[in-house]
């Protein structure tokens, strides 16, 4: 019995050249990081004093949301509360009729991905736009992301650029876009130049912004101190986003909240570093009220987190700031691809995300981890992500969902195991297993023999070179 | 000082020269060493398929066996390092012998220290970082972090005359072996070994080295399907060569 992530990313495989593309780039990713980490000497420290914040606000989380509440409603900013995801999008709903809101423009979010407020606003007749160009060109593919920060990196610009073909966007901008760029001879109408397509994307975003008459944003941090949002992005978008339109939605999940700029430091410092190997992110803005005229709204989100604050095993995954650095060392994600994951979280912390948001629907994923630990130590706020993947594999059995093979195996060496006796036996027997013909077993139960050939047993073991005063 | 040696199953069947080598070795630096027969699995293939639980009777076991001797010394860097960290867990009690196991590098580089060693191996080997030996056990620096550069098997393999120690692009990137993932996950797990082999071959080395077997087995496999002609060798092996 396969699982949906090793099947998936048998497929992904199949393609080689797309296996490589994909894990060079965010190898590159990670390597700029660890660019970054070597020329900080306080680095670690820097890791440690980020794992114990987290700790300490998570583990004192009512008394910080509490005050961040207070502190945004002084300065006039709406706080609601939603305890999940229907919730949310009541409220999102609600505040929008008081508006008569009928265009929105979001900067990126992955709480809002995880909501699926773009399928309600639609539903609800509201059209969304998005304002991270990566966001946008998935939207008009109608594809979800592949990454949480980099989410259409999977995508190439001649893909991008039939998109906007098809889309109008070339036909309406192209020309504009295309004024003192290309190269003579080169068509507008066909080129992929990715700073022509860039320059289009940007005309039609402006018309969006323009037109829109509510901004939505997510939240990188909220400040409990001052009620402060902070938002990182590289495209200054959640700029854009809240400056034309005079009703700004903030969309920020219980976790986000830390508790005074002191704190902001620590993270700040990490997040671009480990993200996308930047030192900082290019904007880092700063939200704490509607301008004259305008209304600002907070919606603090909790959709599972305080039952993951309760859990044991696993409420360190709250400590996480999506930086994505641990999808970029993967060696797994990079080999397999976003989309072989059935959570819209990838990698080692989607692994462990699903598993705590739906276990029946992501068990999947939890074969998708050679358990080599990397994650563990690029985490810019140390959460034991491989530890924990461990740790869920251990529940799959009783969930019904263990694998009947490695079952059996496990069953088996167990036997063995227990039994000096038996494992010596099986010692002395197990060289004929040489003799069986390969093409017995480059069978396609034998996965083993996808990619290797058996192994070959000693003719004798150490147990018996032992037992024959051979070992000296 | 009383060793008791470590041959994990799968050394014990497939590598038993590796035992051999570890055993020759230790012997060699005037240590008094044991094999407790009765010796299995330290429990590492059940407990990352997810069945731990079927690995208590043989934890109970191997505390048994072992918990008499100064030291626990194996040639595997990954059970070394499964024994240590998982096997009270398992049980849910500390272990007295998990305490005191090591894995060969980590035991000859912390606790013995040799100087010199008789070895002779006259020619260019790939150093393979196993990621249990790096992350757990910290045979090496982990490149993802900022700390102080070393790498112990590195250290003790420059004491062998004529050797010539390389590492690959990527040192210490996963081999893609990780157990049952290898056959949960075949098309990742060979993916992941063709690219690690790739790399350990452009260092033009004749041989990859590494503290432990499974990895180098994994690779073994793929190479042999593959046809090339790179040869493999454990650490152990190199350091006792001409013993």
């Amino acid at each position: 019995m396969s699982t949906k992530h090793s099947i998936a990313a048998e497929k992904f495989n199949q393609d080689s050249g797309r296996v490589t593309r994909h894990d060079q780039t965010f190898w590159s990713v990670r390597s700029k990081r660890d660019g970054l980490a070597y020329q900080l000497e306080e680095w670690e420290q820097l890791r440690e004093s980020a794992n114990l914040i987290k700790k300490h606000t998570i583990t004192h989380l009512a008394d910080y949301l509490e005050q961040f509440e207070t502190n945004a409603k002084k300065n006039g900013v709406h706080v609601h509360w939603a305890k999940d995801a229907d919730e949310y999008n009541d409220i999102v709903m609600e505040i929008m009729r008081q508006h008569n809101v009928k265009k929105v423009v979001k900067s990126k979010s992955m709480l809002t991905e995880e909501c699926h407020l773009n399928d309600n606003l639609i539903k609800h007749g509201i059209d969304v736009v998005e304002t991270d160009l990566g966001e946008r060109i998935l939207q008009l593919m109608e594809i979800p992301p592949s990454h949480i920060v980099m989410p259409a990196i999977h995508v190439t610009r001649e893909e991008v650029a039939a998109c906007f073909r098809e889309k109008g966007i070339i036909e309406k901008h192209g020309a504009h876009a295309a004024e003192g760029l290309l190269k003579e001879g080169e068509d507008w109408r066909t080129s992929s130049d990715p700073t022509y397509l860039t320059r289009a994307a940007r005309y039609h975003l402006r018309d969006n912004f323009m037109e829109a008459d509510c901004g939505m944003t997510g939240g990188n941090f909220g400040i409990a101190e001052t009620g402060d949002i902070v938002v990182c992005t590289n495209e200054g978008n959640a700029d854009m986003s809240t400056s034309i339109p005079k009703l700004h939605i903030v969309s920020i999940g219980l976790e986000k909240i830390i508790p005074n700029y002191k704190a902001m430091g620590v993270f700040q410092r990490l997040l671009a570093r480990h993200g996308t190997g930047q030192a900082t992110t290019v904007y880092t803005s700063h939200f704490r009220k509607a301008r004259p005229g305008a209304e600002m709204h907070i919606i603090l989100v909790d959709n599972g987190r305080s039952s993951i604050l309760g859990n044991i095993e696993h409420w360190q995954t709250l400590k996480c700031m999506r930086c994505g650095a641990c999808m970029n060392t993967c060696p797994v994600y990079r080999r397999s691809g976003g989309y072989s994951y059935t959570y819209f979280i990838p990698g080692p912390i989607g692994i462990n995300l699903g598993m705590l948001k739906d276990k029946e629907a992501n068990y999947h994923n939890c074969s998708a981890c050679s358990l080599c630990m990397s994650c563990d130590n690029v985490c810019p706020v140390k959460v034991d992500l491989s530890t924990q993947i461990y740790k869920w594999r251990q529940e799959l059995d009783s969930m019904g969902h263990a694998d009947p093979l490695k079952k059996m195996t496990s069953a088996g060496m167990q036997t063995l195991f227990e039994h000096p006796s038996l494992y010596t036996t099986a010692l002395k027997f197990a060289p004929l297993a040489n003799h069986v013909p390969a093409f017995m077993t480059n069978i396609k139960a034998n996965t083993w023999c996808y990619g290797h050939t058996m192994p070959e047993f000693a003719k004798e073991s150490f147990h018996t070179l032992w037992k024959k005063g051979k070992v000296k | 000082m009383k060793i008791g040696l470590f041959v994990p199953c799968y050394v014990d069947a497939l590598y038993p020269e590796v035992g051999v080598a570890a055993y020759k070795l230790l012997c060699s630096l005037g240590l008094d060493v044991e094999y407790p027969e009765k010796q299995t699995c330290c429990g590492q293939p059940m407990g990352n398929a997810g069945f731990q639980n079927k690995a208590e009777k043989l934890v109970e076991n191997y505390d048994e066996l072992f918990r008499g001797y100064d030291y626990v010394v194996a040639p595997s860097a990954s059970c070394a390092a499964y024994v240590r960290f998982f096997h009270d867990g398992i049980v849910g009690h500390e272990c007295e012998a998990a305490k005191r196991t090591m894995d060969l590098v980590e035991f000859l580089h912390d606790v013995i220290k040799p100087t010199s060693l008789k070895a002779k191996f006259p020619h260019k080997v790939s150093l393979h970082n196993s990621c249990h030996g790096v992350r757990e056990l910290g045979l090496s620096s982990p490149s993802e972090r900022n700390v102080p550069r070393f790498n112990k098997i590195k250290d003790l393999l420059q004491l062998v005359e004529g050797i010539t120690v390389m590492e690959p692009e990527r040192p210490d990137e996963c081999c893609g072996f990780g157990g049952m993932f290898s056959v949960e996950e075949p098309a990742v797990s060979t993916r992941m070994g063709k690219d690690k082999l790739r790399r350990h071959m452009a260092t033009g080395a004749e041989y990859i080295t590494g503290p432990d077997s499974s990895c180098l087995m994994h690779l073994q496999g793929i190479a042999k399907k593959n046809g090339e002609p790179i040869k493999f060798i454990h650490v152990a092996q190199i350091l006792a060569a001409g013993l």
